[in-house]
This record gives structure tokens, C-alpha cells and sequence, in this order.
């Protein structure tokens, strides 16, 4: 199976950095920036383009900084499957 | 293992721009908007507080009951929760809150009604109010913080401060002979008959936190049907007081809160 893409977008200056996001991401795509923000926080950056949109990190995030965001897999419907060829055959369509 | 490479902000950027699916139809998740202020909490760091505000207020927005709903706040760290929940709110005076809330249901029946405290308001100061409230069966739903310790005044010990749990007032422990045990105030009000649903919930995990919604979700809808009291204790963290960081704080509930303060339910409509 295709791996879910996701995508998350940080509101850098309500982060607080504490880090709770990091602890519950599966992916390991959060880290702790360099930089801090107007609070004086290292705020939470995207370190790894691995995302699954799981909401992991938004579930558990007790300031409400992240919008997670999964990619809806309209693009790549599976409409038949042939078998007894030489192999599996799969025919997809894009819309 | 990867290795992981700090990406700056330019560069960050760039990936976003490359083939962004931050579009709106992909949005999983997003704060709630109408229900909560955009300002800042004045939480500590990784305080269970916010998590359960943000869950409040999703649960008011996917009900649609923004208009209908009336909290009260207590006296502690959440203090200040109507500066962040964008609903009919009320203060009360320190472990007055379901007494005050009693006071609203019954002059305005058709609202749902819900305090928000914390455990030195409810389980201290606010004993007798929350038995009397929960006994008399009122129509409300009560949150109870329990974090094991007054937060707001700095870490004094609590009536729910775990054994040889040591706070500014109990600086070598939590000692059971002097100072009591560590009260079950949720085990002791689900022996009560005016209590409807009685459980104990968490925040630390995303597991938790989903099961946390649908308590909250579900209070609401008893409280529609005037079922009488409803009772969610959550079992919550105070990395300042208890001197750790946000991560280990919560991995000091799951080890020792949680043995003493065991998550489920304590009494369902159905009587599991
Ligand atoms: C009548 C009265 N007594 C004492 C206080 C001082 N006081 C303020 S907050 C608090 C304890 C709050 O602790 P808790 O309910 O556990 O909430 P938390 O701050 O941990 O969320 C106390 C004793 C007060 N404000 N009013
Ligand atoms: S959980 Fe929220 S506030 Fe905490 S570090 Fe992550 S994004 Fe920032
Ligand atoms: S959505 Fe899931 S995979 Fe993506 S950053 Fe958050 S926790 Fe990690
Ligand atoms: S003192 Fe404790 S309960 Fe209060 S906001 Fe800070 S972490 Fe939360």
C-alpha cells in the first residue's frame, strides 16, 4: 500500500516547546528549532519529510499550534484488477 | 536510524512551496476556531489544562452548542478559563463552582451547565459542595483536574498528592499516618445515586485524549436528556510544581498517578 502522505503546518509563536508533540509523533518529524520565538520559546520545527498526518502531534498539544493535514487519495483509485495474466496486472486512472 | 538534518526556515519554506497538500479539503485536524480565543494560555509549558480546554471546545463547536452552554471556572491555575473559552462563563469562589453551577441549571434548565476545577478546589476547600452536588443528582457536568497538588500557590501537597509524594508542604513525603491517603473523590461520588456517569480520563497519550473527547462529548448528551450528575475526572500533570520537564512529567503520571488513579469508567448508564 501507498504510504499516507500528511503535512503539518506549526503557528510558530503560540508553541511553548514543550515538547510533548515530539514525544507523540511516530514518524519523527518534529524536532526543537534553533531559533526561539517573540516568547522566548525554541519553538517546534518539521525536520523529516515523513509525515502521515496521524494528528498525533495536534491531539496532545495542549496550545492548539498545529493543522494537520493528509492528502486525500482520489488520484490514485484502484478501478480493476486482472488476474491469470503472466502476473498481476493493476490498472489505475487519474481523474 | 536517519539522520536527521535541521532544516532552516528557507529551506523549510521551499519544501512547503514544492508540491504543498496544505490545501483546506486535506485539513485532518485543526483547532477549534469559534469556541476558542486565538490568544495564548498562560499554561505552563505542556499543562494538561490546555489540552482539555482545547477538547471543551472542540466538543461545544461539533455540537453546535456554542449559544447554549455555561461553564464555571474555579479558583486555581484555570482561573482564568473564560479568557480562552468563548462561551457564557462564570466565576466562583474558591470550591464553590458546583454550587455556583447548581445555582445556574436551576434557573436555566434548558442550558447545559458544566464547572471546570481543579483537585485543591474540588477535593479541599470545595468537599462538601461537590458530595452535596453529585448526591442531590444536579444536571451538571463537572470537570475535575487532578493533578495531584495546588498548582496556582506553588506545589502545596493536596488531598489527592500521592504517598511520599513530596510537595512544598510536604517536603519529605506524603506521609499516610499524619496526612490521610490520597482521596478518590471520583470513587467516592460514583457510590452516590444522584451520580449518572462517573469515569476517570487522561490527557497524556492521543489514545487518551480521543477517549477524553468522548466523555466530554458524551456528559453533554445525558446532561441534554437530564440524567443527573456527570462526573470526568482527568488525571493531569503540573511539570512546574512537580519540578520536571513536560515529557518526563507525563511519563511520571503513567508510572505512579495512574496505579493510584486507575483510568476507565467508574459507573455507566448500562451498569459495566
Ligand atoms: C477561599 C480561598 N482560599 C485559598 C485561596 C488560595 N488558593 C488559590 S488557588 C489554590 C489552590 C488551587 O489548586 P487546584 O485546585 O489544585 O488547581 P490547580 O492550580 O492545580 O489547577 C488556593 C489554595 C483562595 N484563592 N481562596
Ligand atoms: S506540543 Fe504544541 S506547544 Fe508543545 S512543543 Fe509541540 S507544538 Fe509546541
Ligand atoms: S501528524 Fe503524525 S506523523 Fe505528522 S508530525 Fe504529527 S504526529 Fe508526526
Ligand atoms: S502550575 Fe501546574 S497546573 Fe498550573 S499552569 Fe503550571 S503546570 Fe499547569
Amino acid at each position: 500500500m501507498a504510504k499516507v502522505k500528511g503535512d503539518i503546518v506549526i503557528d510558530i509563536e503560540k508553541c511553548k516547546g514543550c515538547e510533548l508533540c515530539i514525544a507523540a509523533c511516530p514518524q519523527g518529524t518534529l524536532e526543537k528549532s534553533k531559533h526561539v520565538n517573540q516568547k522566548g520559546y525554541l519553538y517546534i520545527v518539521k525536520v523529516e519529510d515523513n509525515c502521515t498526518g496521524c494528528a498525533n502531534c495536534a491531539l496532545v498539544c495542549p496550545d492548539a499550534v498545529i493543522t494537520v493535514y493528509r492528502q486525500t487519495s482520489k488520484a490514485k483509485q484502484q478501478v480493476a484488477k486482472i488476474s491469470n495474466v503472466t502476473g498481476d496486472l493493476t490498472v489505475t486512472v487519474k481523474e | 536510524m536517519s539522520e536527521k538534518k535541521m532544516l532552516d526556515d528557507q529551506h523549510y519554506e521551499e519544501m512547503i512551496q514544492e508540491e504543498s497538500i496544505c490545501i483546506n479539503d486535506n485539513i485532518v485536524y485543526e483547532a477549534p476556531k469559534s469556541a476558542l480565543y486565538d490568544t495564548p494560555m498562560h499554561y505552563c509549558p505542556g499543562c494538561g489544562h490546555g489540552v482539555v480546554h482545547r477538547l471543551l471546545a472542540e466538543v461545544i463547536e461539533e455540537m453546535g452548542i456554542l449559544n447554549d452552554v455555561i461553564g464555571v471556572a474555579p479558583v486555581g491555575c484555570s482561573v482564568l478559563a473564560y479568557n480562552y473559552l468563548n462561551i457564557d462563563m462564570s466565576e466562583a469562589a474558591h470550591g464553590r463552582a458546583s454550587a455556583v453551577a447548581t445555582g445556574i441549571k436551576r434557573v436555566l434548565p434548558e442550558k447545559l451547565v458544566f464547572s471546570y476545577q481543579g483537585d485543591g478546589d474540588l477535593a479541599a476547600i470545595g468537599t462538601g459542595e461537590t458530595i452535596h452536588t453529585c448526591n442531590r443528582g444536579e444536571n451538571i457536568l463537572i470537570i475535575f483536574i487532578n493533578n495531584g497538588i495546588y498548582g496556582m500557590t506553588g506545589g502545596q501537597m493536596a488531598p489527592t498528592t500521592l504517598p511520599d509524594m513530596k510537595s512544598t508542604t510536604s517536603p519529605f513525603g506524603r506521609d499516610v499516618i499524619t496526612m490521610g491517603a490520597p482521596l478518590k473523590m471520583t470513587d467516592l461520588v460514583a457510590q452516590l445515586p444522584g451520580t449518572y456517569y462517573v469515569t476517570r480520563q487522561s490527557v497524556h497519550k492521543p489514545t487518551n485524549v480521543r477517549k477524553m473527547k468522548k466523555a466530554i462529548q458524551k456528559s453533554f448528551e445525558y446532561q441534554k436528556q437530564n440524567k443527573g450528575t456527570c462526573f470526568i475526572e482527568v488525571v493531569s500533570n503540573c511539570p512546574s510544581n512537580w519540578k520536571m520537564t513536560p515529557v518526563e512529567s507525563n511519563k511520571w503520571l503513567e508510572d505512579n498517578m495512574l496505579p493510584y488513579y486507575p483510568l476507565g469508567d467508574l459507573k455507566t448508564p448500562d451498569g459495566k
